[in-house]
């Protein structure tokens, strides 16, 4: 298999990481939404924590995707 | 966009990582050390400058301007936050965490103007500001704790025979704390700008008739990508203090 090739796969596969992010992501959302309708009270003082696990879940899918245009533009 | 076109390796017409490119504006070599003013340093000026308008937009009135306001307004939400997390122990910190996430959201905001460049985008200016960070919550740890500080390694109320695994897995992760402060930053602002630039090829690829689609896709992902840039901001200080307080307050 000629080199290029090859780095294109690997850069793709390493884009993989990237479900993982999406999956996290919905979680967050979908726990977050779930217990603002329970407790709408406590709702809006959890909306930080919110958005930091939103920040934290996206970070860790585009380490994959950092992963993956070191692939494609270093090597 | 299509000025910037150009023929790229890679089988696009518009190469996305162009807009990354750090170009000297007036160079300057003093003993061999590239010293160049270049576009980087000049979005940072532009970005104080953006931030001085701001928090120094007159003499400060009883009820607010506009600029005024939105001087109070960041003020309020940092030093809000601090409260909640670090207490009143971190008082001391609310100017550092309140010029970096100034700095860091000057940054992002005006990396979303239209030919402009984002410094955030580049991985050694995150992570000099994240080495700042490391460094300073490390050494006030040590100040304030003494050798006390390395107790942070080992948590507490784990089975003796867990323990060396753990402290291994706890300092390997006090250090990759500056990688990843500094790469969740670098990471989300380049893939931002690097995916709108991808979709703004397609504007232009698929015409008059078949642009029309990419283009409102592209309206959506610039509102997306303000809001993540206001986010990665706030990230960014959020986990700064959580950091200094692991420092200062390590008895919970």
């Amino acid at each position: 298999m000629e080199a290029d090739a090859a780095k294109l796969i690997g850069a793709g596969l390493a884009a993989i990481a990237l479900a993982g992010a999406g999956v996290g992501i919905g979680h967050i959302f979908g726990n977050y939404l779930a217990g603002a309708l329970r407790n709408p009270a406590a709702a809006q003082s959890q909306f930080p924590n919110l958005l930091l696990g939103f920040a934290l879940a996206e970070a860790t899918g585009l380490f994959g995707l950092v992963v993956a245009l070191i692939i494609l533009f270093v090597f | 966009m299509a000025a910037t076109a150009e023929q790229s390796g890679s089988g696009l017409a518009i190469d996305p990582m162009h807009q990354f490119q750090v170009q000297a504006i007036v160079p300057i070599n003093i003993g061999g050390i590239d010293l160049s003013f270049t576009n980087a340093s000049l979005w940072m000026v532009i970005g104080l400058g953006v931030i001085a308008l701001v928090l120094l937009s007159g003499p400060s009135r009883l009820v607010p301007g506009r600029l005024q306001s939105v001087g109070e307004l960041a003020y309020e939400f940092i030093s809000g936050m601090m409260r909640d997390i670090l207490g009143n122990s971190g008082r001391a910190y609310f100017p550092f965490v309140f010029t970096l996430f100034m700095f860091v959201l000057a940054a992002n905001m005006l990396g979303m103007v239209p030919y402009s460049f984002t410094v955030t985008s580049h991985i050694i200016v995150t992570f000099a500001l994240a080495a700042t960070v490391f460094v300073g919550a490390t050494v006030i740890g040590f100040i304030k704790n003494g050798p006390g500080y390395l107790r942070l390694f080992v948590p507490s109320g784990v089975p003796i025979l867990l323990l060396p695994l753990l402290v291994v897995i706890e300092v390997i992760s006090y250090f990759t704390r500056p990688i990843s402060l500094s790469v969740r930053l670098f990471a989300n602002m380049m893939a931002g700008h690097t995916m709108l630039k991808v979709f703004a090829g397609f504007v232009v690829g698929m015409g008059v008739l078949g642009g029309w689609a990419p283009l409102a896709m592209m309206v959506a992902l610039t509102g997306l990508e303000i809001l993540v840039a206001f986010l990665q901001a706030y990230v960014f200080a959020v986990l700064t203090c959580i950091y200094l307080n692991d420092a200062l307050n390590m008895h919970h």
